[in-house]
């Protein structure tokens, strides 16, 4: 099957979108000296975004969202933690909470 | 200063090239391995969507942006107009402008064009990882390049794969669903170098949890992250204020 032009019209809007977002902070941040002010604001963007992204991932399910504390990704997410804590590799901490996450699926 | 890409052009040109690249690899193959199950799902969902092979890895190629492209495949199927898929996309997407303009303070002075090829790849994983990396020193722009283009090359292969026959790849083999939630995990315990990234990265959890239940889309993430970041910067410049040294914990 071809992509028909609807599909690529659909996919070149989707790009342009995506794209202009990532493209236009870089371009216009990476060639200027910023004020102190902002950089110390975006020093802490990564770990907020990082926080926002996971914690609602591994706390918030379902179809309709709700809280949900104890369910296995929840529960794996602790011990997956501390291992990242004391080990700091990020490769160890990958492979462990998927074996532990395997064990969840087995035991639950 | 964060002035290590001086010379962008030096690590990919010759010698430092392979090392560049194994240490891309090194850095990124989490990623690959964590979109293994996201890009065969989101093939079976896409092939089952009425698209092909090909359409499908134009799409992962062109847009390159895993949930955007869930919700677009989904809007497809419920007969949405491509205008409004795209307004939504962009919608979806425009998180992104926050972690390029964090990573712009470590690639100052790179050459344009070689920004504007890595600005394709920015994702929520590649953005993670690099950071990590650029915070750590030593992390090159063509290192950089490499993890966001072994991690596109990853996405298009699986969810081509996925739409090729991915329906005959039992789900949730070996745990691999829980690769990209642990690493995300790993990566934030790096970013914790203090007691006010420690206070941010809370604050930014508690308040994506419960937009996240309030709001629909994911608005949260941005949202949360900007009131995380303000809090954290107020708090950080209020401890400044009666000894200098007390905010840098």
């Amino acid at each position: 099957m071809t992509p028909g032009p609807e599909y690529l019209f659909l996919l070149a809007g989707m790009g342009i979108v995506t794209y202009l977002p990532r493209w236009l902070p870089l371009f216009l941040f990476s060639q200027r000296k910023l004020p102190q002010w902002f950089v110390e604001w975006l020093d802490l963007i990564p770990v907020a975004i990082l926080s926002a992204l996971i914690f609602p991932e591994i706390f918030v399910t379902g179809e309709v969202r709700r809280l949900d504390l104890f369910h296995p990704k929840a529960l794996v997410a602790l011990p997956a933690f501390l291992f990242a804590l004391k080990t700091r590799s990020l490769g160890g901490t990958v492979v462990f909470g998927m074996f532990l996450y395997w064990l969840a699926a087995q035991v639950f | 200063m964060p002035s290590l890409n001086s010379d962008p052009a030096g690590c990919c040109g010759r010698g430092g090239g392979e090392r560049c690249v194994s240490e891309g690899v090194k850095a990124g193959w989490p990623i690959c391995l964590g979109y293994a199950p996201i890009g065969l799902a989101f093939g079976v969902l896409a092939q089952k969507a009425g698209l092909g092979v090909l359409e499908i890895g134009l799409m992962s190629l062109l847009v390159f942006a895993g949930s955007a492209q869930f919700i677009a495949v989904s809007m497809m199927v419920s007969g949405a107009s491509p205008v409004s898929i795209i307004l939504t996309t962009f919608i979806v997407n425009l998180r992104h402008v926050l972690m390029s303009s964090s990573l712009a303070v470590f690639l100052r002075g790179v050459d344009r064009r070689l920004l504007s090829l890595f600005a394709y790849g920015v994702t929520d994983e590649s953005f993670a990882v690099n950071m990590t990396r650029f915070r750590e020193g030593e992390w090159s722009t063509c290192s950089a390049l490499v993890v966001n283009h072994i991690s596109n090359l990853a996405w298009i292969a699986c969810t081509m794969l996925g739409g090729y026959g991915g329906h005959f790849i039992p789900a949730g083999s070996f745990g691999i669903d829980y690769a990209l939630v642990a690493m995300f995990l790993c990566l934030l315990v790096f970013q914790l170098r203090g007691r006010i990234y420690g206070i941010t990265a809370l604050l930014a959890g508690l308040f994506a949890v419960m937009l996240s239940l309030w709001i629909p889309g994911n608005a949260y993430v941005i949202i949360a992250s900007l009131m995380a970041a303000t809090a954290g910067f107020m708090l950080k410049r209020t401890l400044r204020k009666p000894t200098p040294y007390d905010a840098r914990s």
